[in-house]
This record gives structure tokens, C-alpha cells and sequence, in this order.
């Protein structure tokens, strides 16, 4: 039997422990009722729609000089075309940028490492290539990983990637 | 036409607690000019200047944040500037040296670069305030609206390079410079 989605409230509600106040996104099909369409609506958020997914990997990363913290929540397409970005910001000038990435096409309770799809499965082997941290939230309980994660990667000043295995449950949908 | 050194003059002349964020030769260029801590280097992934600009100027809606982009940087994010128009910062003012070339990887030409009007784009993206700035007397004029104006202020500068500037990335690159940035910009 295949356990409960994660809550897509209980993931907002780990962003806000985490202080997190700004989102850039662009939308993804996985998390778009469960996470982006209440964080649109949600006046704890400033929320910053993007054009392409590397504009977010900067804008956090300025975000963060600020002293603001932030996440860019994007699909694995986008972390994908992302990975100069990340590696030049996020890797070598070792700073906190904070992904969420839905994992669109994964097969529920399939790691993503072992997904047939071929963006999924090499999204894990190229964090890890990176040395960019990453937890992957797939069912109801893995919430709780998020907001340790990112206090984790605001005090090593180093980027971490939480990938979201299947679409969060929303407690309402549409916009 | 201006010279790139000399129009960088004019404007560290003016800058006061203003963030700089400069890329490749106009990163060069002000690094050698205008050393000082709240400058803000992006080098690494070429394109993204106006991204960590904005970042910056969400963050700290208090400080003015000054963009030196180069043209080839800017055609590899032009979405930036629909996504600048939307957010709106009114502390934000997005400089373009525009000398159709990279100028930092051989000086080949970017396509179209002898035609490309970046203040047309940045208007049709949704930027109201843009325009060309072709003399350093323009320049000068314009700085009062660069560094205080209502933003998002976006000016295209028609430059050429100038005296050639030491191109220390070990500097521009270093721990350090980003923690001093870090530290001057944090600052209340």
C-alpha cells in the first residue's frame, strides 16, 4: 500500500517556521494546487513569478545578502536548466539557495534515483555530483524534514535541493 | 559613443551607499574605478546581473541597488526584464553597456548586436522608464534619475571599451569580497 502525500499545507507551514518570506517560482504541473497556488494567495509571501528558473537561483541568492530568506520552487526541467547557475552561485560562492522542485513524472514510491524517467533519475546523481544537499519529501510525514533542512543550509551558507516525489495534497484547489 | 572607463567615472563620482552589481568587463571596469565594499560581482553564470539585482533590491527596498549589465549578458536573461517589470522595485536602476560584442570571451559579435534596441525591449517588457544614454553628458544628466528616480529605471549606454582594467578574478571571486558586501549591504 502506498502511504499518504505529503500536506502541501504542512509543507507551507514548514517554509514559514523556516522564515522563509519570499518564493520565486515558475509553475510546475506537481506542485501547483498543493503549494504555488495557495503561496499566491498567501500575504505571508512575497511571491516573485519568473521567466526562467536561473533568474531564481540569482534573486535568491540576493535575497540572501539581504539577509532574506527565500526559496525557488521550480520542476526538475527547470533545476535542470539551472545547473551553471547553481554551480557557479550555490556551489563555488557558497550561498543558501533553497530549491523546492517537484519531481514531475516520477513514479509514486520509486526513488528518484531508480524513476524510468530519464529527468528524474539523474537529478539525484547531480546534486550529489555537486555535493548539493537534498531530501526528498514523497509521503505524509516527510514534511518535517523541510524546515530543519533549510535552517541547515542557512547556517553552513550552502544550497540544498528538497525534491518533491509526488504532487502535494491541497487542501484547496484552483486559483 | 562613450568610452565604457569614462562613463564609469562619471557614475563613481556620484555613487554614494548605493549596491553596485557589475558583470564581466563592466565588472572589470568598476572594480579598477570605484573599489569599494558594496560592490557586488556576478561572474560565473554570465546573464544573471540583473536576477541578483533584484534579489537585492527586494531585500533591502531601503537601498538604491545599480545594475552594470553587459549586452550579451542581458540577451541570455531577457525574461529578467518582464520579471523586473512585475516585481516593480522603485530602488532599482538597470545600467546596459551596449557595444554589440563579448567582449570578455573574443569580442565576436552577438547576433543582431548592431541593431538590438534594448530600451525598446525593456519598454515592450513592461518597463516604462528606459531609454539610451550615446554621450557622457547625457550621462551626467541622467544621474540624478539613475540614483534617485523612481525605479525600475532602465538605461541602454552605446559604449566602447576604454583603457584596458586588470581582470583579477581571484579578487572579484573571493570569500572575502562577498563577506565584506555582505556586511556593508546588511548594514542599517
Amino acid at each position: 500500500m502506498i502511504a499518504a502525500p505529503p500536506a502541501g499545507d504542512r509543507i507551507i507551514a514548514e517554509l514559514k517556521k523556516a522564515g522563509i518570506g519570499f518564493v520565486a517560482a515558475l509553475p510546475d504541473i506537481v506542485t501547483s494546487d498543493g503549494l504555488l497556488w495557495p503561496i499566491s494567495r498567501d500575504p505571508d509571501f512575497r511571491l516573485v513569478r519568473i521567466c526562467k528558473e536561473d533568474e531564481g537561483i540569482a534573486i535568491c541568492t540576493g535575497l540572501g545578502f539581504a539577509g532574506r530568506r527565500s526559496i525557488l520552487l521550480m520542476q526538475q526541467t527547470g533545476l535542470l536548466d539551472s545547473i551553471n547557475a547553481l554551480r557557479a552561485v550555490g556551489v563555488e560562492y557558497e550561498q543558501p539557495v533553497v530549491m523546492l522542485v517537484g519531481l514531475q513524472g516520477k513514479e509514486p514510491g520509486v526513488a528518484p534515483a531508480a524513476s524510468a524517467k530519464v529527468s528524474v533519475s539523474i537529478v539525484v546523481p547531480i546534486l550529489d555530483a555537486m555535493g548539493v544537499a537534498h531530501r526528498t519529501i514523497e509521503n505524509a510525514g516527510d514534511e518535517a524534514l523541510i524546515a530543519p533542512a533549510i535552517e541547515s543550509a542557512y547556517a553552513a551558507s550552502r544550497p540544498v535541493c528538497l525534491l518533491i516525489g509526488r504532487p502535494p495534497a491541497a487542501t484547496e484547489t484552483g486559483r | 559613443m562613450m568610452k565604457r572607463d569614462a562613463c564609469l567615472r562619471i557614475l563613481a563620482r556620484h555613487v554614494r551607499d548605493e549596491a553596485v552589481v557589475a558583470t564581466y568587463q563592466a565588472a572589470f571596469d568598476w572594480m579598477a574605478i570605484a573599489p569599494r565594499d558594496l560592490n557586488y560581482v556576478s561572474i560565473g553564470a554570465m546573464g544573471i546581473a540583473s536576477s541578483h539585482g533584484l534579489g537585492l533590491a527586494l531585500g533591502r527596498p531601503d537601498r538604491r541597488v545599480i545594475v552594470l549589465d553587459g549586452d550579451g549578458s542581458l540577451l541570455m536573461n531577457l525574461g529578467s526584464l518582464a520579471t523586473i517589470a512585475a516585481a516593480a522595485p522603485r530602488n532599482f536602476a538597470h545600467l546596459v553597456c551596449v557595444n554589440g560584442v563579448y567582449e570578455a570571451n573574443g569580442s565576436h559579435p552577438l547576433p543582431a548586436g548592431d541593431r538590438i534596441d534594448f530600451a525598446a525591449i525593456a519598454r515592450g517588457a513592461g518597463i516604462s522608464n528606459a531609454g539610451t544614454i550615446d554621450t557622457l553628458a547625457e550621462f551626467e544628466a541622467a544621474m540624478p534619475e539613475i540614483l534617485r528616480g523612481e525605479g525600475p529605471v532602465f538605461r541602454a549606454l552605446r559604449v566602447e571599451a576604454g583603457e584596458p582594467s586588470p581582470q583579477d578574478y581571484a579578487f572579484i571571486h573571493g570569500a572575502q569580497t562577498r563577506r565584506r558586501f555582505k556586511t556593508a549591504f546588511s548594514a542599517r
